[in-house]
């Protein structure tokens, strides 16, 4: 899929998504080993982001399975389509038992779900596995299965076994210790959030016309909150916010007023607003 | 690969698993293979690769990054050139700090190591001091002067300008962190990179002791209380469900029965009533202890909605309740241990700890908080200071309660050593050894009551 890793910088670039080298290396490796990716990071610096860029530059099929607490095998894997194969049974009245059987478990009545569609089609796809932590832990052995041989055993049709390797992309926010025997299987990356430079350039690419001078102070002020102990750390998602907010105020430098009325757009809880308040001074006004 | 490249590796493999990172041997073929992938030739790249390849929690990353630095180092030996003078080096540091250039620092922190960290001049006995080239070279003292020079050349930068200290003070650390790293390097080269890459690497913050953690650490620590809570109430919660499922209620299963003719069609489960313990909390917070006794009362406090009830208690040589300062929100964790100590009467005649009194005042003034639902933790390295232990009044809370766990923060080899109680203490009520945040997390999830 990719040549080396600045391709895949340059080609994650054109699709919107400014990677740090870390991450870049990540996918580029990734690809290239074939093996699971799994993303660990506060919530809001893009990691479901980083699955849909990679879709969207290697033009790929993106398959989402949305875990939550309680998802199963027929939510993630596949089901049969009972109410077709009851029609189907009712409909061959005069046909025997052997030759009912053997038709409604075909591949007519099988309802493909995310893991089971990945792996079965033929165009490159990515399947994304969102909030892996959400789910429970029978599920990872699930996964495991599917992750680590791309294949699904169905025990009325046997073993499907992927033509082409979906590129898998996990999303994790830690709200639960994923087991050794999933990590060991996947490659980890941790995305932090970014660096200075690398986050100015983000607020400049997804807030056109905003002034670089003004994108430089937002940038810094986020650093500065990021660096205290809040309860709520701003992200990425936050400063992008931000950025559109005082676009939108009309702000065109940064000051005691505009700040303190919209420290709201960045911060989530009321104690770490005060805190903010008292680090960048905006009571002395 | 070649040979020599897979020694490396190997090597920098088994230097991880020394600090008790676990890598199998399948991570280290995909580490080489990533490493074939991604070549030699950057090693930024690489470090990338193998941290993606060997890694699996983001926490482990600080130690991989200082081992990586020593079996991959930028280069070999002295860099070129004449190293400059202590001013000359101060001169361009204040330049680059100012630009903020990384590249610039980095090269600075070689050259300082290598023209003023040097000692010894005997073989054997010489090597490269980090702390020697920052006490010669001062960067913090750079402050004011880059901060001047960034002023008068921005003109006024408006708002952010009141940031622009700790962005200067944050660089100047990073810089002290290159010099520590490059000192590292040199010393390796010395004396063999293995040994310096076991023993002079700072462990991840959930294995550092307690009670030799120094500052940063222990605030570094209070940044994994909220994550490691959120484990645990998960964990705990597992737990729970899989105990509500139950056993076979035989009583009322037979007399169900009954109406299908004393065949047993629909069998009853025993109901278990999800008890919600209390907990109570007696904490050592004299100096000794304080930083094993503040991380566990944050932990206690951010599980706080697995209890039906807290109370926190602390004591040196008088006990007094803080749950009040420990509330959801209100609590600067930062803060935590001046407060309690400024805020609580905790000391009497004298100031330091006495374990038996302490006791003995809890069952008096607050006998009543424990009752046969609670479960107490007792934390403190039980140095009663040569003073009557007071077991007496220890087993009076062991009678009272559901279950006593004392944690005690030193290993296990030192207790009974000087003026420690731990034995007689020992004898009465279960004690743990708990010396870091890991050991801590595996306690509170094993000991707690479900």
């Amino acid at each position: 899929m990719f040549t080396s890793v600045d391709d895949v910088r340059a080609r994650l670039a054109e699709s919107g998504y400014l990677a740090s080298p870390a991450v870049a290396t990540t996918v580029f490796l990734a690809d290239r080993l074939g093996k699971p990716l799994l993303v660990e990071g506060p919530a809001g610096v893009g990691k479901t982001e980083l699955a849909k860029a990679v879709a969207q530059v290697a033009g790929a099929r993106l398959v989402r399975l949305q875990c939550y607490e309680g998802v199963d095998e027929s939510r993630a894997l596949y089901e049969w389509n009972h109410a077709k194969q009851l029609l189907r049974i009712s409909a061959g009245r005069d046909e025997t038992w052997d030759e009912t059987r053997t038709d409604i478990f075909s591949e007519e009545f099988l309802l493909p779900r995310p893991l089971l569609a990945a792996i079965r089609g033929d165009e490159p796809t990515v399947l994304l596995i969102d909030e892996t932590d959400k789910a429970d832990v029978e599920v990872e052995g699930l996964l495991l299965e599917v992750l680590s041989d791309f294949q699904v055993t169905v025990p009325e049709l046997g073993t499907i076994t992927a033509s082409r390797r979906p590129f898998v992309v996990l999303t994790s926010n830690a709200s639960r210790e994923l087991s050794e025997a999933l990590r060991r299987r996947c490659l980890f990356l941790h995305i932090d959030f970014p660096e200075e430079e690398l986050e100015r350039r983000i607020v400049r690419l997804k807030v056109p016309g905003i002034e670089a001078a003004l994108a430089e102070s937002v940038v810094r002020v986020i650093g500065a909150l990021r660096a205290m102990d809040l309860r709520k750390a701003p992200s990425v998602a936050e400063t992008i916010d931000w950025a559109r907010t005082l676009l939108a105020l009309g702000a065109t430098a940064l000051d005691e007023n505009v700040v303190r009325d919209s420290l709201g757009v960045i911060l989530k809880h009321q104690d770490d607003i005060l805190k903010a308040g008292a680090k960048l001074d905006l009571d002395a006004v | 690969m070649s040979a020599e490249a897979a020694d490396r590796l190997v090597g920098l493999v088994a230097a991880l698993r020394a600090h008790g990172l676990r890598v199998g041997t399948g991570e280290t073929v995909d580490a080489a293979e990533a490493a074939a992938a991604l070549g030699f030739a950057d090693r930024d790249l690489l470090r990338e690769g193998l941290a993606a390849t060997l890694l699996h929690s983001p926490d482990q990353r600080r130690v991989f990054d200082t081992v990586f630095d020593l079996y991959f180092p930028h280069g070999v030996g002295a860099p070129a050139g004449e190293p400059g003078d202590r001013d000359d080096l101060r001169d361009r540091l204040a330049a680059a700090l100012a630009d903020d250039d990384a590249a610039m620092l980095a090269r600075l922190a070689i050259e300082a190591v290598d023209g003023l960290g040097g000692y010894g001049s005997s073989p054997g006995a010489d090597g490269w001091s980090s702390y020697q080239t920052l006490e010669r070279l001062r960067p913090q003292t750079l402050l004011a002067r880059v901060r001047e020079d960034l002023r008068a050349r921005g003109g006024d930068a408006g708002f952010a300008d009141r940031l622009l200290e700790d962005e200067i003070r944050r660089r100047i650390e990073s810089f002290r962190s290159l010099v520590a790293g490059e000192a590292r390097r040199r010393v390796a080269e010395r004396r063999g990179r293995d040994e310096i890459a076991r023993r002079a690497v700072a462990p991840t913050a959930d294995r550092v002791d307690f009670l030799y953690a120094g500052k940063d650490r222990l605030a570094e620590l209070r940044r994994t209380v909220q994550p490691l809570a959120r484990k645990l109430a998960t964990r705990m919660a597992a737990r729970r469900r899989r105990a509500a499922r139950g056993t076979i209620d035989l009583r009322r299963t037979l007399r169900g029965s009954l109406s299908t003719g004393g065949v047993p069609m629909r069998p009853v489960l025993r109901r278990r009533r999800p008890a919600r313990p209390e907990l109570v909390l007696l904490c050592d917070v004299s100096g000794s202890v304080s930083g094993f006794s503040d991380f566990t009362m944050l932990l206690v406090q951010a599980l706080h909605d697995q209890f039906s009830k807290v109370r926190v208690f602390a004591f040196v040589n008088r006990i007094d309740e803080v749950t009040g300062l420990l509330e959801h929100g209100a609590a600067d964790p930062e803060g935590l241990g001046a407060r309690i100590r400024a805020e609580a009467t905790l000391t009497g005649y004298h100031g330091s700890s006495d374990y038996g009194v302490a006791l003995g005042e809890f069952v008096e003034r607050y006998g009543a908080a424990v009752g046969p639902r609670t479960t107490v933790f007792l934390l403190g390295d039980a140095r009663t200071n040569m003073s009557d232990p007071n077991l007496a009044a220890l087993r009076r809370i062991a009678g009272q309660a559901r279950h006593v766990h004392w944690l005690n923060p030193e290993p296990r080899s030192l207790w009974g050593t000087g003026d420690s109680a731990a034995p007689e203490y020992a004898g009465a009520v279960a004690m743990h050894e708990c010396r870091n945040a890991h050991q801590l997390g595996l306690l509170v999830s094993r000991l707690l009551p479900v």
